[in-house]
C-alpha cells in the first residue's frame, strides 16, 4: 500500500512529532511546525497522534492513491479535492484506490497537515520519520518529497468518513498575530528603551521563514548597553561566547531583525537572545504567512504556564470530540 | 566566574558559567551537565553542554520550572569541587589550508566580509599580528584543540585551542553570514575553530578543509557505524597540515571506506596544563606517535 506523489507542491516534507534527545549533537527535534495540527489530522483518520503525516508549505501536493484510505487535512487552510471535487478541511474524507487528491490555493495560515489512515511508513531514523533537511535525516532519503516518490503506508483498521474538528477547536494566528514571549536569556544586554520598543513595535514576517526559523522586520533597531565584549565572544555587541539556543528563542543579530528558532533550530551559536516564545504559541509560528503583522507580548512564567494548561485543555477537548 | 541562571521560555533553563571563554568555565559546565545527566531528574528531556554554558530542556508538566531551577542550583556545588581532569582521546585531523574550494566560496561572499581586499586567512593573520599567512597557519595547527561544544548543526564541533590567553587567536565572524560553506570547512569565529559537518550557511572565517567525514546520517563510514556523529565534548584534536596530493589521497581512502582517523587515549588535567602548557601539549601530541 502506498501513495504516489504526482506533484510535491512547493515544499512538502514527512513529519511526525519529532526526535527529541539529540539536540546536544546539533540534531534538532524537527517534526511538524504546528504539532496541534499534526495530532488533530492523525486523530481524524484513526491514527496514533504521532503518526507521520505530510507537511505542505503554502501549496498542497497532488497525490495518487493505490488503495482505499481515509484522509484529513488540518492546520493552514488549503482545501483538498478528490478527483477535482472539493472536501472540507479539518474533516475526514474517503479516497478510493486510483483516485487523486489535489489542493486548492491557500486561504489562511501557512502549512497544511495531511494525514492518511495507517500513517506514512518510511523508515525511522533515530526513532522518528521527521525530515531534517540539513542533516539529511528521515523523510524520503533525508529530503523533501519529490515527483514520483511512492510513500508507503502503515496498516489501518480503517476510519469512518465525516468526523470533523469543530471551529472552536481549530487554532490559527490572527492578524496582527500575537506571540507571547518570556523575556530572559541575554535580555540584560539591551537597553531598557530597546526592550520597550521590541514589545511596542509592530513587526512583519519576512520572506526568510523556514523550518529552522522565522525572521521579522519593521521594528526599531535594538540598542545595547555599553560594555566591554567578553573574551571569545566577538566584537559586535550582539555577539556572545557561542552557547545553546532554546527552541522559540529570539535572537537579533546586529540588533536589527529578530529571528525565532523553530523545530529545525540550530542548537547553538554566537548571537544574544532576548527571551523565548512560550511553548503554547510555538504552533502558531508555523502558520505565519510572510508579511503578517506581528506583535510580541511580554508574559511572566505564571502566564506562560497558564497558557500551556489552556492549550493542553484544548487538546483534551479535541480528543474527547474525536473519541 | 559568576554562574547565571535564566529560563528560556517555559521549557528550558540556560546556565552560563561565565561570560567569557576559558577552560575553567568549560570544565565547570561539562561537570555540571554530567551531574545533571547522572541525577536522572524526571522531566528532563535534553542536556546540552556548551563552551562556557549549558542548557537543560524539561517538560513543565512533569517538573515545575522553579523546582527544576532548584535542582540545577543544588548540583552546582558538586561541580565546584569536581576535579578538572578527564580521560579522553586525541585525534589527528588532516587539514588542507588555503584550498581552492573554500577560496572560491570566500570570493563569492566577499561583500559580506570585513575586508574585501584579501582572503579570510590574509585578514585573520593581519589582525592577529602575524607577518605572514604561513606563520598564522602554523599557530593554528601547532597546538592541539579541545572540543568544547558540539552543535549548531549535525555534529559540528567547536574547538578551543590549548594555549595561554595571550596566544589565543581571535577573529570576528563575517559581517553578514554566508548562505554557503563547503562541507568539512575548517572555520574560525571569536576564539573558536570549527569543522562544518555539512554544507550550508555559516558566519565563521574559512581557513581550509579536511577530507575526513565527521557526520554520516547513513552510517556507512566504518568509524561512524556506531553513531553518525564523530565528535563529543572533551575530545582533543591535533590539526596536521596537508597539501593537495595528500588531500586527494585521503579523500579517496575515505570514499573507499578504508580510512580511519588516528586516535589515541590520553588523560588531560587542567591544573597540569595551566602549570606547564607546552609540556602538557608535547605529551598529548606525543601520544599520537605511539603505537
Amino acid at each position: 500500500m502506498s501513495v504516489k506523489v504526482v506533484n510535491p507542491g512547493l515544499f512538502t516534507t514527512i513529519q511526525d512529532l519529532g526526535r527529541p534527545g539529540y539536540f546536544h549533537l546539533g540534531i534538532p527535534i524537527s517534526g511538524g511546525m504546528d504539532r496541534y495540527a499534526v495530532r488533530a489530522a492523525n486523530l481524524l483518520v484513526g491514527n496514533d497522534e504521532g503518526a507521520a503525516v505530510l507537511e505542505s508549505a503554502f501549496m498542497g501536493p497532488t497525490l495518487e492513491f493505490e488503495s482505499d484510505a481515509t484522509v484529513a487535512v488540518t492546520g493552514g487552510e488549503i482545501p483538498p479535492k478528490v478527483d477535482g471535487e472539493e472536501r472540507d478541511c479539518w474533516t475526514a474524507f474517503k479516497v478510493k484506490a486510483g483516485q487523486v487528491v489535489s489542493f486548492d490555493y491557500l486561504r489562511r495560515g501557512a502549512r497544511a497537515y495531511i494525514a492518511i489512515s495507517g500513517g506514512i511508513a518510511t523508515p525511522k531514523y533515530l526513532d522518528s520519520r521527521s525530515t531534517y533537511l540539513i542533516g539529511a535525516l528521515g523523510g524520503v532519503e533525508g529530503r523533501a518529497v519529490g515527483v514520483g516518490d511512492m510513500l508507503p503506508l502503515g496498516e489501518s483498521a480503517g476510519a469512518p468518513e465525516g468526523r470533523t474538528v469543530p471551529e472552536k477547536l481549530r487554532r490559527l494566528p490572527g492578524s496582527p498575530a500575537e506571540l507571547r514571549v518570556l523575556p530572559g536569556l541575554y535580555w540584560r544586554l539591551i537597553t531598557e528603551e530597546a526592550g520597550r520598543n521590541f514589545f511596542e513595535d509592530e513587526w512583519k514576517v519576512a520572506p526568510e521563514a523556514d523550518r529552522m526559523g522565522v525572521r521579522f522586520r519593521g521594528g526599531r533597531p535594538l540598542s545595547f548597553k555599553e560594555r566591554e565584549q567578553p573574551f571569545g565572544a566577538g566584537s559586535d555587541p550582539s555577539n556572545i561566547v557561542d552557547g545553546c539556543y532554546s527552541y522559540g528563542s529570539v535572537q537579533v543579530p546586529g540588533g536589527t531583525e529578530p529571528i525565532i528558532l523553530h523545530r529545525d533550530a540550530v542548537s547553538g551559536g554566537g548571537y544574544f537572545t532576548l527571551g523565548a516564545v512560550i511553548s503554547a504559541d510555538m504552533d502558531l509560528i508555523g502558520q505565519l504567512q510572510p508579511h503578517t503583522p506581528t506583535r510580541f507580548v511580554s508574559v511572566t512564567m505564571d502566564e506562560a504556564l497558564t497558557a500551556r494548561a489552556d492549550r493542553a485543555r484544548l487538546y483534551q477537548e479535541l480528543k474527547s470530540e474525536l473519541a | 566566574m559568576k554562574t547565571r541562571y535564566s529560563f528560556g521560555g517555559d521549557e528550558h533553563i540556560f546556565v552560563e558559567m561565565d561570560e567569557e571563554m576559558s577552560l575553567d568555565a568549560f570544565f565547570k559546565s561539562l561537570s555540571i551537565s554530567n551531574a545533571v545527566r547522572a541525577a536522572n531528574i524526571d522531566g528532563v528531556t535534553e542536556i546540552c553542554p556548551a563552551n562556557a554554558s549549558f542548557q537543560v530542556k524539561f517538560d513543565p508538566d512533569r517538573i515545575k520550572p522553579d523546582d527544576m531551577m532548584a535542582e540545577l542550583k543544588a548540583l552546582e556545588s558538586h561541580a565546584e569541587t569536581a576535579e578538572k581532569r578527564l580521560t579522553t582521546r586525541i585525534v589527528e585531523f588532516p587539514v588542507y589550508y588555503q584550498d581552492p574550494w573554500t577560496h572560491e566560496t570566500l570570493m563569492r561572499f566577499r561583500d559580506r566580509h570585513q575586508d574585501s581586499s584579501g582572503s579570510d586567512l590574509d585578514y585573520a593573520a593581519r589582525i592577529n599580528g602575524f607577518d605572514t599567512v604561513e606563520d598564522f597557519i602554523k599557530a593554528h595547527h601547532s597546538a592541539p584543540w579541545f572540543v568544547s561544544m558540539v552543535g549548531f548543526v549535525s555534529g559540528l564541533p567547536f574547538l578551543y585551542q590549548l594555549v595561554e590567553r595571550e596566544k589565543q587567536l581571535e577573529v570576528p565572524k563575517y559581517v553578514r553570514p554566508r548562505t554557503d560553506t563547503p562541507k568539512q570547512t575548517v572555520g574560525y569565529g571569536g576564539c573558536f575553530s570549527c569543522i562544518y559537518s555539512v554544507r550550508g550557511a555559516g558566519g565563521y572565517q574559512m581557513f581550509g578543509i579536511t577530507p575526513v567525514t565527521i557526520f554520516d546520517p547513513k552510517q556507512e563510514t566504518s568509524y561512524l557505524k556506531d553513531f553518525m556523529v564523530f565528535f563529543k565534548p572533551g575530545d582533543i584534536v591535533k590539526f596536521s597540515p596537508i597539501g593537495r596530493e595528500e588531500y586527494d589521497h585521503i579523500l579517496g581512502e575515505v570514499e573507499a571506506n578504508r580510512y580511519t582517523p588516528k586516535i589515541r587515549e590520553v588523560d588531560f588535567d587542567l591544573a597540569a596544563f595551566e602549570a606547564d602548557p607546552e609540556g602538557t601539549n608535547a605529551k598529548l601530541m606525543g601520544a599520537l606517535n605511539v603505537g
